[in-house]
């Protein structure tokens, strides 16, 4: 039994003493948890995203059927992954693959808008100076993409620092873990330093990983500041 | 030489934007496509580099079809200005002239310097290289985008309405820029404009386009401004046409010996030689400075000498026509001076001569008579 001092709910940093090995363990893996999906993600939804832009009658569908993926509820995703893709139930590639969906339902009309908000003039400019599409997607409408592709990436990295979370109900560990821990702690009187410090640490990973997107985009997007700063 | 031969566009819709255009772009002048909103200008502009694919007829490039290479490797050799230049936000002014001649192959250093030559020579200073767009006014801008263009050194150039999104001041200094560098470069141009005006300053040839994509007259700007070929062109052309044609007349008339005093001078001796009470004053170096009006200033000026012409008396009216000038430029120079004379210069801005309107007038009466109606070509 934990003391009576121990149970204050602003105890989290006695907690934290104490546990300190495991709770880092479970936020590194809630932080790669987050981020991997991210990252297949945009790679998935930047192709959609281009074939959407590209032909102009492929738009609705795709934009609306992945945007339909959004509201399949997490949980049921998390369960039925094993099926689909032959896993174990508590491989963590279940989970990664489950926000990589979610990722991906967001990231497809992003990457497509993003993509069609490169000015039409310098579009046909581009294209009268000979340069192919590639060429025109790598050095032209990526980089001007790249602040809508930013606040999009935002929006996926919180959602699925929270997402993630959900995903200790199945028993993958990760920050999850740290509410099911107060829970069961709670049952003879409320007990709160875990849930406490995971709240904190999700808020910490969701608002560094965040600046994180803002600092790189704010680097890979030099004239936005001259722009800006007029 | 750009040729087009029987050329069609009907969009999918039905609009016929270009039909059956015949026509010749000759190497190494500007052929300028002019007509009102909607007749088909861009469409016929752009499938010179294959943005927009005919509907029937060819085109060819020095008698070589344009479809017979691929139509990126057409595009890198045709430089294209747009109007409002379509210049890279994301790159810097230096990089976005440098683009074509880096993705041929040609190495980021060299490219680098090549592109700061090409904006100085489109006088932009050097400094400007590291600017994005964005810190660039409408004018500057264009001035990139015209860099740009030229900066794979392409024999043909394609320009749409390139200046007619700046003010008439900076679109005055763009065009006068733009016909020295043609002079240097000689380029083969096709310059699309809607503004009758500048198709006349600019062309070589000017091919006038009606809606509906029909081509209703080919012909240097002055035989345009002498004979339209229909109601529709005439009608486009405008009404001080015959004023406007005077500019395409060299201005071959007898100069009247003109007495001057120079600066300085006791106004005794300009009371001598003045002619109906003006006299031209000039500077040591014979470049007129202004007209003296006698009886407004009976006993001198103000100032330090006023037994003298000194600048305090001048009025500066009247602009100065160069010897070998057109007739526009005689007949404003006559109609602008206080005196009702003219005064023509040399190179060095020297006195030369004088003129006066009814002589022009009368030159033009006389040439009108000898020369019999030219056609459209
Ligand atoms: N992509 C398109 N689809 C259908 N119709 C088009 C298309 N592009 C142009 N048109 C039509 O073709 C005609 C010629 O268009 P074009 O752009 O060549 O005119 P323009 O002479 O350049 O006019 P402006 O001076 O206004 O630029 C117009 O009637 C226009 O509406
Ligand atoms: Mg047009």
């Amino acid at each position: 039994m934990t003391s009576a001092a121990g149970s204050a709910p602003w105890d989290l940093f006695g907690y934290f003493a104490d546990h300190r090995e495991q709770v880092l363990e479970l936020l590194w893996s809630h932080t790669w948890l987050s981020v991997l999906p991210v990252v297949v993600g945009l790679l998935v939804a930047l192709p959609i995203g281009w074939l959407a832009r590209r032909y102009r009658w492929a738009y609705p569908p795709i934009v609306s059927v992945t945007g339909l993926l959004y509201t399949i509820p997490s949980l049921a995703l998390f369960v039925i992954m094993p099926t689909l893709l032959g896993t174990q139930i508590l491989d963590p590639l279940n989970v990664v693959a489950a926000l990589t969906v979610y990722t991906v339902a967001l990231l497809v009309r992003v990457v497509a808008d993003g993509l069609a908000a490169v000015p039409e003039d310098v579009l046909q400019a581009a294209t009268a100076m000979g340069l192919t599409r590639l060429q025109l997607l790598r050095m032209v409408q990526l980089p001007l993409a790249v602040p809508v592709i930013a606040a999009g990436l935002r929006v996926a990295t919180v959602a699925n620092v929270s997402l993630v979370a959900i995903a200790a109900t199945i028993g993958i560990p990760q920050l999850g873990q740290l509410f099911i821990t107060g829970f069961q702690l709670s049952v003879s009187g409320p007990y709160y330093p875990p849930i406490v410090l995971g709240i904190v640490l999700c808020v910490a990973l969701a608002l560094l990983l965040d600046r994180l997107i803002v600092l790189s985009a704010r680097l890979l997007t030099p004239w936005q500041r001259v722009v800006t700063a007029r | 030489m750009i040729r087009f031969d029987a050329v069609s566009k009907e969009y999918p819709g039905g609009t016929v934007a270009v039909d059956e255009l015949s026509l010749t772009a000759p190497s190494g002048t500007i052929t300028v496509l002019v007509g009102p909103s909607g007749c088909g200008k861009t469409t016929s502009l752009r499938m010179v580099n294959r943005m927009i694919e005919p509907t029937s007829g060819t085109i060819t490039i020095d008698d070589r079809d344009i479809t017979s290479v691929s139509a990126t490797e057409l595009r890198r050799g045709i430089g294209y200005v747009i109007q409002h230049a379509g210049l890279f936000p994301h790159r810097t002014v230096v990089d976005n002239v440098a683009t074509v001649p880096m993705l041929t192959g040609t190495g980021r250093r060299q490219a680098r310097s090549r592109a700061v030559e090409l904006l100085e020579r489109v006088g932009l200073p050097a400094a400007f290289a590291d600017r994005y767009p964005a810190q660039l006014s409408g004018g500057q801008q264009q001035r990139v985008g015209v860099a740009r263009a030229l900066a794979a050194d392409p024999p043909v150039m394609l320009m749409d309405e390139p200046f007619s999104a700046v003010d008439p001041v900076v679109r005055d200094q763009l065009q006068q820029e733009f016909l020295r560098l043609q002079q240097e470069l000689g380029k083969t141009i096709v310059f699309v404009t809607h503004d009758i005006d500048e198709a006349i300053r600019l062309g070589d040839t000017i091919a006038v386009l009606a809606v509906g994509g029909r081509l209703a007259q080919v012909a240097t700007p002055a035989a345009l401004l002498a004979t339209p070929a229909d109601p529709f062109v005439a009608g486009f052309v405008g009404r001080d046409r015959g004023y406007r044609a005077l500019a395409f007349m060299s201005a071959e008339v007898a100069l009247a010996a003109e007495p001057a005093v120079a600066l300085g001078s006791p106004l005794a001796r300009a009371r001598d030689v003045a002619v109906d009470d003006w006299v031209l004053v000039v500077d040591e170096n014979d470049r007129p400075q202004g007209w003296l009006h006698l009886p407004a200033h009976p006993a001198g000026g103000p100032g330090p000498a006023p037994g003298e012409v000194g600048p305090a008396l001048l009025n500066l009216g009247g602009t100065l026509a160069p010897v070998g000038g057109t007739l526009r430029e005689a007949l404003d120079a006559a109609l602008s001076s206080p005196s009702g004379r003219g005064i023509v210069v040399d190179d060095a801005g020297r006195l030369v001569g004088s003129v006066s309107a009814a002589t022009v007038l009368d030159h033009v009466h006389d040439t009108a008579a000898d020369t019999p109606a030219r056609g459209g070509a």
